[in-house]
């Protein structure tokens, strides 16, 4: 047989569903519907439409963090980064509104806060964020008046409403935790999006910004030009500058040097993998992140359990991006099939791209390509592949809303 | 399909080795290009059903700077030889 005649058998079978006797009897639970779980869960049904596939999921929708910035900046809105779950239902994906309140590994067993416990043959843990708020004095107390806005949704819209509600010559100060948290490039294209906000309806008003790190985590140079080229004199920029305690009622931030007020403040705190990732026992490096063996997803702390997303110890050079989450969610999914049909997973291959926009049209990206690396026993970023945009453009702002598009699509469609 | 060897390895697989490369693979461009290569976009070239040697040939091009781009020439350098090949087979397979 030659070799195109016999990937198109390949092809037939895969549409065919040629399942192996282990994975049409199985049953994979994934927990989170974001980036990574429906991702997952998607390519699981596409890959192998005999597979049993239950995403737990607490929310009705999907609301994309990437993009959401634009929200803030007043040229999309809610309605523009919302998705639904019917998609995923029509693949066959059984979509369950709860809550995961416990898995037990050794039964293979995810207990549920409103159904009854799910068994699984694999589980896969997808759970985004959860925020370290204890990190910064005065934080809980003062979150009716204090808002993040990093994971998306009523904090958008509400961050939003303050933004308007502020006066012109106001200051909306924000801070960035030490990296990693969940997208590097996030809280650099905010301070644009609200810069040109500013620009338009309240020319007078100053954007502070206090960063942990030492510099610009990220297109550092791409985005300082364009604060500098779009909005002269209007964002003040301060590293080196953690924010260690914070007050609703006078609206000040505390540095270890300074005490800064504002009109708004948006406090990003440090983060770690979510809740259900810390009650399941995942969590293996500072507290904060779940480690896993790169050509499957699977924790080193739990056999059968698989992390995505924001929620893993990172790889070197590895973002936490939603970009990246779908990546993880297919060789998960591809790992997977392949491991109940008892063949071990396949080197994985992954790619990033995080396009930042920088006013209301003009975009700036970094890219990478991760290959599998059995020496180092990790995946790392390809030499000499990937970068950075040579300049902003309007030409890259029409790619990156079609990247949206493509990616909601390729993990609901 | 060069050596009758791998061509009797891959048949022992349920699926085949290249053809899951290739749809791991193309599960790389999809992110942008849209699952199996079907943008929803005009604004982003579809993939799917592409004559494969013009993909191929595309890749190489972005990898070798001979082809102007936004993105795709950082991409392109991250796959090997092998890699495109197989993108190229698995994407032009598809309708």
């Amino acid at each position: 047989m030659k070799r195109r005649d016999f990937l198109k058998l390949a092809g037939a079978l895969s549409v065919t569903g040629c399942a192996t006797p282990a994975a049409s009897k199985a049953r994979v639970v994934v927990v989170g519907a974001g980036y990574g779980g429906a991702t997952a869960a998607k390519y699981l049904r596409l890959w192998e439409p005999a597979v049993e596939v239950v995403l737990v999921e607490r929310l009705d929708s999907f609301t994309s963090c990437p993009i959401s910035n634009l929200v803030l900046g007043g040229s999309r809105s809610m309605d523009d980064i919302r998705r639904g779950y019917d998609g995923l239902r029509r693949r066959g994906v059984r979509v369950v509104r709860d809550e995961v309140t416990a898995v037990d590994a050794a039964k293979k067993t995810v207990m549920l806060q409103r159904g009854s416990p799910l068994s699984y043959d694999r589980l896969i843990v997808s759970p985004g964020v959860d925020f370290n708020f204890n990190e910064i004095e005065g934080y809980e107390a003062a979150q009716d008046r204090i808002l993040h806005a990093w994971k998306a949704g009523p904090q958008t819209s509400a961050l939003r409403k303050q933004l308007e509600a502020m006066r012109d010559g106001g200051v909306y100060l924000i801070s960035i935790p030490v990296a990693p948290y969940r997208c590097p490039p996030g809280p650099y294209e905010r301070i644009s999006q609200v810069a040109h906000y500013f620009k338009q309806s309240k020319p007078r008003a100053k954007v502070l910004v206090l960063d942990a790190n030492p510099d610009v985590t990220s297109k550092g140079p791409l985005f300082k030009r364009a604060w500098q080229e779009l909005y002269p004199g209007m964002i003040e920029y301060r590293g080196n500058s953690k924010v260690i305690a914070v007050e609703g009622k006078s609206m000040t931030v505390r540095t270890d040097f300074d005490t800064f007020k504002a009109d708004v403040l948006n406090v990003i705190p440090p983060q770690r993998a979510g809740d259900i990732a810390v009650k399941t026992g995942l969590i293996t490096h500072n507290n904060r992140w779940c480690d896993v063996d790169w050509r499957s997803c699977e924790s080193k702390a739990a056999k059968g359990i698989h992390v995505l997303g924001d929620a893993t110890l990172s790889a070197s050079g590895m973002p936490k991006s939603g970009h990246m989450a779908n990546q993880h969610g297919k060789t998960a999914a591809a790992a997977i099939l392949a491991m109940l049909g008892g063949r071990e997973p396949d080197p994985s291959v992954m790619t990033n791209t995080c396009y930042s926009f920088v006013s209301d049209k003009e975009v700036i990206h970094v890219a990478s390509v991760h290959q599998w690396e059995a020496a180092q026993g990790t995946i790392l970023p390809v030499k000499g592949a990937g970068g950075v945009s040579s300049a902003r453009s309007e030409q890259e702002g029409a790619y990156a809303w079609s990247w949206a598009q493509n990616i909601w699509a390729d993990m609901f469609g | 399909m060069r050596s009758p060897l791998l061509a009797v390895a891959l048949l022992a697989l349920p699926l085949g080795a290249a053809a899951q490369d290739g749809r791991s693979l193309v599960a790389t461009c999809a992110n942008c290009h849209g699952t199996g290569g079907r943008s929803v976009t005009t604004e982003v070239t579809s993939l799917a059903g592409m004559p494969k040697e013009q993909i191929a040939q595309r890749m190489r091009e972005f990898r070798d700077g001979k082809r102007p781009a936004t993105i795709m020439h950082q991409l392109a350098k991250g796959y090997t030889d092998r890699q495109i090949d197989l993108i190229a087979d698995a994407l032009g397979s598809q309708r």
